[in-house]
């Protein structure tokens, strides 16, 4: 039986020589923020060929969320009869007024739940208080959050409300593409999305933008296998779609997690961090369970971003730069003290950088002294 | 401060507050009068007896020795007060031992005060106290002085613990980071991350994870005794990897010695049930706690007697080096991941596993 490192390091050998084939640097998106955090872990960007990069790209859900969304979250914490329930990732996001984190010591509800049914059942439990599930994540949660407004629905909840903030990958996608600054020779596809959407979702990329779409799996060897598979690609001149984890992603995607999606929600117009309002991108109650969505029940809405000054999460979610690229970078904004959501964010490119890659920045400034060791 | 405090059952009109015949603890259990007497005559000092603790003083009275003290103290509020592997009480005399086992101490006394809640139920006092005994008598220190106070309902679940520890610092022991040279070894005393996932899957149980996994908590001392038995003056420095599982433990060594620290994730010891745990849970092994694994640094020609003073202890059977201190100076720790890719550990930022403790 081989070991992992061998067999990381058979891929290896065959991604330098396809490296060297290359005509040019090239660069490849991680879509997904889990494909970057467990690249960065497991030291996988370590490994790279100098002529092959990997940027970070918009699919983390904490790092997309707009500021005004986390404004009109806390906006609603404050208010005595609201119990906020939300996936443990959203706590510390600052919005223009602090974060939920923040809200929470000064007296707000809010709650951290794994399952968008446990938000449910908190509502059925406490008929006093005003359940708002903060609603975010692309494609991956959206069919949770349609369950639970089908069980709300069901059970005739009148205190479950959802604040809704879905995203849609592919029209993401396609947005960068249609950016002439950002330059990328094709994407690393995330596997859990691909299990929703199907690869075949993909297929408008490769054909009418001519990049590259390789869905992977999250292991380390997935990963290099994934990028071993790009740069091929890119050597043979040769964008295609492929999936390398059919085992779990099918061409059609799962179509009751997609069922579940339409019977709720139809697409609508999305803010992104960084990336503006785009047209499509994002997920909006359909009429008939409009009585769900806390915008409405609380008669509030979203207000102006007002992003903190020097952050450039939006330049990293989009692969523009490398997040050490960023003024604010390990001197200011820190996992502990952070101030844009990519640091914040478990599944974010800075916090995973600073965790993991500082290594390789302090050895670009040079090596730091010899010495002996005493042995 | 969440918005609603709840009143405590006892503050409201008419409810009686003791009613001893339940077997559950009431208010007037810390008030000082007959039932604070009666827990202790009954519940508390059958359990931890010894001539020291029988003397009810307000005080332990002590013999005095020549040399240096180690003291150290610490609180217990872990969620569920009863887990796979140990207990409140075991954790608590167990955490205590180890502070100052790490130290170089030889732990001899220790206190014990105890937080109750309102309502808890004698029966589970009982048996963390058998618990807690038993991990002293493991640890052969003394529980010599001790504490009850009860809160209302609501104030405290089920259960705190505080205790303070003393040991005698053994005479041919210097530890400090500031002894740490390039090319010393770092020994991990066993397999990582129990304590924490079996406390976790305790609480996720509802969820119907299943698991066999149990924590690791220990007393560690006559297993560190044995090691600076054999090469004391090898040993550089000694940490017990707690909350801030081995990443805390390691990225400190780095960044406060201020030399450079590479790991070797394939030699770093963890069960494959644990592995799939945190997985699963989505954490990374390296952060998880323990509550029985001392991360011990000795000079490289001494890793090897180390080692063998280690396994032959029951809680040491596992011990392997993980890594080296290397010449540069930049105070990060470096690991070799196990595909042979490299990368930081990092210090974890301390909210992933509340309340393992």
């Amino acid at each position: 039986m081989t070991t992992p490192r061998e067999q990381m390091d058979a891929l290896l050998g065959w991604l330098v020589e396809t490296a060297a084939r290359l005509s040019g640097p090239v660069c490849f998106m991680e879509v997904c923020g889990t494909h970057t955090v467990n690249a960065c872990r497991s030291g996988v960007h370590s490994l790279m060929p100098e002529n092959v990069r990997l940027v970070s790209g918009p699919g983390c859900p904490v790092c997309v969320t707009a500021q005004r969304y986390i404004d009109a979250l806390i906006e609603l914490g404050r208010r005595e009869e609201v119990v906020l329930a939300t996936y443990g990732d959203m706590i510390r996001v600052a919005g223009a007024g602090g974060s939920l984190e923040l809200a929470r010591s000064e007296g707000a509800e809010v709650r951290v739940v794994t399952s968008t049914l446990e938000a449910v059942e908190m509502a059925r439990n406490e008929p006093a208080r005003q359940v708002v599930f903060a609603a975010v994540g692309f494609e991956t949660t959206a069919p949770a959050t349609a369950a639970a407004v089908l069980a709300a629905q069901k059970l005739n909840l009148d205190n479950f409300t959802i604040l809704p903030c879905h995203k849609l990958v592919i029209p993401a996608m396609r947005t960068l593409l249609a950016d002439p600054e950002i330059n990328i020779d094709g994407f690393l596809c995330p596997g859990h999305v691909s299990v929703i959407i199907g690869a075949e979702a993909y297929r408008e990329v490769v054909e009418q933008y001519g990049k590259g779409c390789v869905i992977a799996g999250f292991e380390p060897l997935q990963i290099m296998d994934g990028v071993l598979h790009l740069a091929q690609q890119a050597a043979a001149g040769e964008p295609k779609l492929e999936n390398l984890y059919p085992e779990v992603v099918s061409d059609e995607g799962n179509p009751r997690a997609r069922a579940l999606i339409e019977q709720v929600f139809v697409p609508g117009d999305a803010a992104w961090r960084a990336l503006g309002v785009m047209k499509g991108s994002g997920l909006d109650l359909k009429p008939e369970y409009a009585r769900f969505d806390a915008f409405r029940r609380f008669g509030i809405s979203m207000g102006e971003d007002h992003d903190p000054p020097g952050c450039r999460c939006g330049e990293v979610i989009t692969g523009r730069i490398t997040p050490e690229q960023c003024g604010l970078f390990g001197s200011t904004c820190t996992p502990v003290y952070p101030i844009g959501p990519c640091m914040v964010s478990s599944e974010g490119s800075c916090q995973a950088w600073f965790k993991y890659r500082r290594n390789e920045m302090k050895r670009k400034n040079g090596p730091a002294g010899h010495c002996e060791v005493p042995t | 401060m969440t918005r609603s405090t709840e009143a405590t059952p006892s503050s409201q009109a008419g409810e009686p507050v003791v009613n001893p015949r339940k077997g559950k603890i009431v208010l007037a259990h810390g008030g000082g009068g007959q039932l604070t007497d009666e827990l202790i005559a009954e519940v508390i000092r059958p359990r931890l007896d010894n001539p020291i603790l029988s003397e009810l003083d307000d005080s332990a009275v002590l013999p005095a020795e020549a040399g240096r003290l180690a003291f150290t103290t610490d609180s217990y509020v872990v969620q569920p007060l009863e887990f796979p592997g140990g207990d409140i009480g075991r954790l608590a005399v167990c955490g205590t031992v180890n502070d100052l086992a790490v130290c170089g101490a030889d732990p001899r006394h220790i206190s014990l005060g105890l937080i109750l809640e309102e309502g808890l139920e004698i029966d589970l006092l009982k048996r963390v106290l058998d618990s807690a005994a038993a991990a002293a008598k493991e640890a052969g220190v003394q529980i010599v002085t001790g504490d009850t106070k009860v809160v209302g309902r609501g104030q405290a679940d089920g259960m705190y613990i505080n205790t303070a520890g003393l040991g005698m610092i053994r005479k041919n022991v210097k530890l400090g980071l500031d002894r740490i040279q390039p090319g010393d070894a770092v020994i991990v005393s066993g397999q990582i991350a129990d304590h924490g996932l079996a406390v976790m899957l305790q609480r996720e149980e509802q969820t119907g994870i299943a698991s066999t996994l149990k924590s690791d908590v220990a007393p560690l001392n006559r297993m560190i005794g044995a090691l600076f038995d054999r090469v004391a003056e090898s040993v550089v420095f000694m940490r017990d990897a707690t909350r801030g599982g081995l990443a805390g433990v390691l990225s400190d060594l780095a960044e406060r010695s201020g030399h450079h620290l590479t790991v070797d994730e394939a030699m770093i010891p963890i069960r494959q049930e644990t592995r799939y745990a945190a997985e699963m849970l989505g954490l990374d092994p390296l952060d998880v706690a323990n509550e029985g694994k001392v991360v011990v640094v000795v000079r490289p020609e001494a890793a090897e007697p180390a080692l063998e003073a280690l396994r032959k202890d029951r809680w040491g059977t596992e011990a392997a080096t993980i890594g080296y201190f290397e010449c540069e100076r930049d105070g990060l720790c470096e690991l070799i991941t196990e595909v042979g890719g490299r990368r930081i550990i990092q210090k974890p930022y301390g909210e992933e596993l509340p309340r393992i403790c």
